[in-house]
């Protein structure tokens, strides 16, 4: 296990979601491969917090400063608002998805075209 | 020596008449209009006495007085600055137009008396008289043009006075584009001075200021190629607002404004202000020989083709206006030859004897009912005798007969253009001479039509009177409102000519004193008195005035009928009536013709089709893309994703390739 | 020291690791490819319980239970009850007509990522440690760093970041807000 091979799941998933993103009908589907895309992203976040050194730390390693510890965990930090976004995202979405569905009796992104030209 | 507050207080005073009138009698209490007219003539005395003492401060000095001028604005390395120049030509130009101004607005209580407008007709005269003087006052350049365009605003207003006759909107229209034309040529002589002053700079010049304009003129810094295009451009203003030929046409359709008017704005002063911006900057003409060349022979021929017009008009306005024409026609000529005190005094006699008929003009009209066809007046002489004598006095003026003013002023013009001895100064002679029997014959055939014979019934007669009176029209003489100003300046018209301007010396006047005092900073030799030239010009002016009796003055039975001479000369009677059909040439040829049809249509067709077009295209171009690329907006929302994530990966990409 | 850190090396952590790895990128494949909604959704939580595990193996237990809390526990249910919902549990998965297109997509972005990833000179903070970089007290500290986690980040949330803190909070009260306006019977 090291840096490269997280990152290479990482981008895996990723790029997962975003297949199926972009070619699921059902909106569900879709919201759920973004929350995959996003999970991916934070697996990244946080692999590079763990793995590499931060420019506070590699700036002077003979004598580090106790307050450049912080910049370890930016990742961590990240994530946590990665996360509540992607709560807040999941909520709204679903949201959407329903008030589309009771509108017109069906989940399918090809179908809500209204906004076309 | 005056200071320079009491010469300001010269243009002030009529500012603050302004002021008070427009601001304060006529919106507010308009019911005592009356207290505008008197507060006008109070303002204009004062300003007269103050002119008066400048005059004699001038004389004291027996020269200019300089003032420093004040900064107004710093723009870079120019700085335009306002100043007061005193002068012999501001000093004459001062008491002349204060003198005339304050005689015109006695007559006016008595000639606009019961008038709708008559606060806001003496607001417009002290806004012209503060204007007027603020020109002739004036040492910059700017604000040379500042006044210029002031006094073309106020004859506009003026002459549109009442605006609510068709054909004095028309008037007042027609005399502001004209004039505007020739200013156009000024304009562009003072944007060559504003463009090109590191000229002059480097000789430690200003050259937004007349004097040192003249100065480096004079000095050969101005070089006589460029000293002909700044005088031409400058003398395109004087043109236009001395309604010289070409730009003559609007002055007589300014007589549509108020008679008192015509006289001082059309007569004495506005018009002057042409012949004054000349010989203000009397050494830039000198320095170009061509420039002075145009000068005397636009002068020359406007003064024989004006008295021409003015020999066939039956309106008595129309014989003055073209009269005033032909005479500033004359003074030009005197400019253009090099006699520049005869210029101004003739524009200083002018100014009195035409102010004086133009109000006498206006007294006769006033008895006949408000007509100015002299076919419609006549026997008039022993109703009104004051006007009459008056009248007289101004015409033998006019026609140059010994001792009147007219006779020493244009005499001396024509003895300096016969003096001078080439080609250009003996052609503008004949012109001028030939123009001298004319202006004779014209005023008494004016006067004779206008006094002699029998009284035809004023404006109850004639069809295009504006206000018919009930019944019949019953002559009578004037107020002494009107009297008393015309006395005054038929004294002036008689007299002053040869007071001012002596042939021998008279004990405290020395010999030319005129001349010599308003030219003595030029150095210019004044010419000794021609006999020849005064006898010859003497007796054709008789000659004008016997022909004018014989055809007008006898009774009935004319020993030459005016019908049998417009028979005998028919075509030159009809060039003559129809003004050369230079209304006719500039309306229907050239606006008509030429602007409208020529370039505004094709201005119009270029706007229609290529400036549409050009927008036509674009618009389709737009609308065509937009609606091929509109197909990609199909709402498939991934689509949309699709194209989004293609344009991450290609920055994305260019970025590692770039990297 | 880290916690742990030199175990990484070791059999067992590989084992683990890649034994996680493949279930999540299984679990994706079958989040994406699956017909049926509901199972679709099972493999998504099984994705997000792969991905806390990782978390844990790199040290970041509070962001793991932070993971399951709310992926696992609110937003898997939120989903479930989405599908539940919207009846069409089964065959309910169709693709568009874009395969072709976002698979190379995909492909490519997963190829450029990839690039990036074995081409850069990472940085490696094991490396510099067992190296000996830094001083000892420093080493101390980093591992001190990584054991507590959670004292640490909470202090930085309401010290350092407390503007985007705040901020998140107001985005969640509009997500509600928003939320509540869109499925409200009118």
């Amino acid at each position: 296990m090291n840096l490269e091979n997280v990152l290479l799941v990482g981008a895996i998933v990723f790029a997962i979601g975003l297949y199926g993103a972009l070619t699921k009908r059902n909106a569900i589907t879709v919201l759920m491969c973004i929350e995959l895309m996003f999970t991916a992203v934070n697996i990244t976040a946080v692999a590079l917090s763990r793995y590499v050194i931060p420019a506070a730390i590699a700036v002077n390693p003979g004598a580090v400063p106790e307050t450049a510890m912080q910049s370890l965990l930016t990742g961590q930090i990240f994530t946590i608002f990665i996360i509540t976004i992607a709560a807040a995202e999941i909520a709204l979405g679903l949201a959407i998805v329903m008030a589309i569905f009771r509108n017109k009796e069906s989940v399918f992104v090809t179908d809500a075209t209204e906004m076309k030209r | 020596m005056i200071p320079e507050i009491v010469l300001w207080l010269i243009f002030f005073i009529p500012l603050g008449s302004f002021l008070i009138i427009a601001g304060v009698i006529r919106p507010f209490f308009n019911r005592y209009a009356f207290a505008a007219g008197y507060l006008t003539i109070a303002a204009m005395a004062s300003a007269l006495v103050i002119s008066i003492i400048a005059l004699a401060s001038v004389i004291n000095e027996h020269a200019g007085i300089e003032y420093a001028a004040h900064r107004w604005l710093d723009i870079g390395p120019m700085n335009i600055t306002i100043g007061i120049t005193l002068d012999a030509l501001t000093g004459i130009m001062l008491v002349v137009v204060t003198a005339v101004s304050l005689m015109v607005q006695i007559y006016s209580t008595a000639y606009m008396k019961g008038d709708k407008g008559y606060a806001r007709y003496y607001a417009y005269m002290s806004l012209f008289t503060m204007s007027m003087i603020g020109l002739v006052l004036a040492s910059s350049v700017i604000q040379i043009f500042v006044f210029w365009e002031l006094v073309g605003l106020c004859s506009y207003l003026l002459i549109g006075f009442w605006y609510h006759k068709p054909s004095a909107a028309a008037a007042a229209k027609k005399a502001f584009i004209v004039t505007r034309i020739g200013d156009f040529g000024l304009l562009l002589g003072i944007l060559y001075l504003f463009f090109n002053q590191d000229t002059l700079a480097a000789s430690g010049l200003n050259s937004l200021i007349v004097a040192d304009v003249n100065t480096a003129a004079a000095a050969g810094i101005i070089t006589s190629g460029v000293a002909t295009w700044l005088a031409v451009g400058i003398f395109a203003g004087a043109v236009g607002k001395s309604a010289q030929i070409p730009l003559h046409t609007w002055l007589p359709d300014a007589m549509e404004g108020p008679t008192p008017v015509s006289a001082l704005i059309h007569a004495a002063t506005m018009v002057a202000a042409g012949v004054f911006l000349v010989a203000r900057f009397f050494p830039l003409f000198e320095a170009s020989k061509e420039a002075m060349a145009a000068v005397a022979i636009i002068g020359g021929v406007t003064a024989l083709f004006a008295a021409t017009i003015g020999l066939v008009q039956n309106d008595i306005k129309r014989v003055l206006a073209y009269s005033t024409i032909s005479q500033l026609g004359y003074m030009m000529l005197a400019l253009g030859v090099g006699a520049y005190g005869a210029a101004i005094f003739h524009l200083f006699t002018h100014a009195f004897f035409k102010g004086l008929l133009f109000l006498g003009s206006g007294s006769v009209s006033h008895a006949s009912g408000g007509t100015f066809d002299m076919r419609y007046m006549g026997g008039l002489r022993k109703i009104m005798p004051w006007t009459y004598v008056t009248f007289l006095i101004g015409s033998l003026a006019l026609a140059g007969i010994f001792p009147l003013s007219g006779f020493w002023s244009k005499d001396e013009i024509l003895a300096h253009a016969w003096g001078n001895g080439d080609t250009v100064s003996r052609t503008v002679f004949w012109l001028g001479l030939i123009a001298a029997f004319m202006t004779a014959f014209y005023m008494f055939r004016a006067l004779f039509m206008t006094f002699e014979g029998e009284f035809r019934g004023g404006a109850a007669k004639d069809p295009n009177a504006e206000a018919h009176d009930e019944g019949e029209t019953h002559p009578h003489e004037s107020p002494w409102a009107m009297v008393g100003p015309l006395v005054v300046l038929a004294l002036a018209a008689g007299a002053i000519g040869f007071i001012v301007n002596p042939t021998t010396s008279l004990g405290i006047v020395p010999i030319h004193w005129f001349t010599e005092f308003v030219s003595g900073h030029l150095h210019h030799e004044t010419p000794e008195f021609n006999i020849p030239v005064a006898l010859i010009s003497s007796v054709l002016a008789l000659a004008g005035i016997v022909l004018a009796y014989g055809m007008y003055g006898v009774k009935r039975s004319a020993i030459v009928s005016p019908a049998d001479m417009g028979r005998w000369f028919r075509p030159l009677y009809q060039l003559f009536l129809n003004k050369y059909w230079f209304d006719e040439f500039y309306e229907k040829l050239l606006v008509k013709r030429v602007f409208y049809r020529g370039l505004a249509q094709g201005l119009d067709w270029s706007d229609k089709y290529l400036v549409d077009g050009l927008v036509r295209v674009i618009d389709r171009v737009g609308k065509g893309t937009g609606r091929v690329v509109s197909h990609l907006q199909n709402g498939q929302l991934q689509g949309y994703g699709l194209g989004i994530s293609v344009g991450i990966v290609l920055i994305f990409g260019i970025y590692l390739a770039i990297r | 020291m880290i916690l742990g850190a030199g175990t990484e090396d070791s059999m067992v952590i590989d084992v683990v690791f890649w034994t996680i790895s493949v279930s999540i990128i299984v679990a994706a494949l079958a989040v994406v490819h699956l017909k049926d909604l509901f199972r679709a959704a099972l493999f998504l939580v099984v994705a997000f319980l792969g991905a806390a595990g990782l978390f844990v193996l790199l040290r970041a237990e509070f962001i793991a239970v932070v993971q399951v809390l709310i992926y696992v526990g609110a937003i898997s249910v939120l989903i479930i009850f989405a599908i539940m919902t919207t009846r069409e549990v089964e065959q309910g998965n169709p693709f568009n007509r874009l395969r072709a297109p976002a698979m190379t997509l995909a492909g490519l972005f997963l190829a450029g990522v990839l690039f990036v990833v074995f081409a850069t000179e990472w940085n490696i903070l094991d490396v510099a440690i067992a190296n000996g970089t830094f001083s000892a007290d420093t080493t101390q500290m980093i591992g001190e760093t990584f054991t507590t986690t959670v004292p640490r980040i909470a202090a930085l949330l309401i010290r350092d970041y407390v503007l985007a803190f705040e901020v998140a909070s107001v985005v969640l009260l509009a997500a509600i807000i928003g939320a509540l306006t869109l499925m409200r019977d009118r």
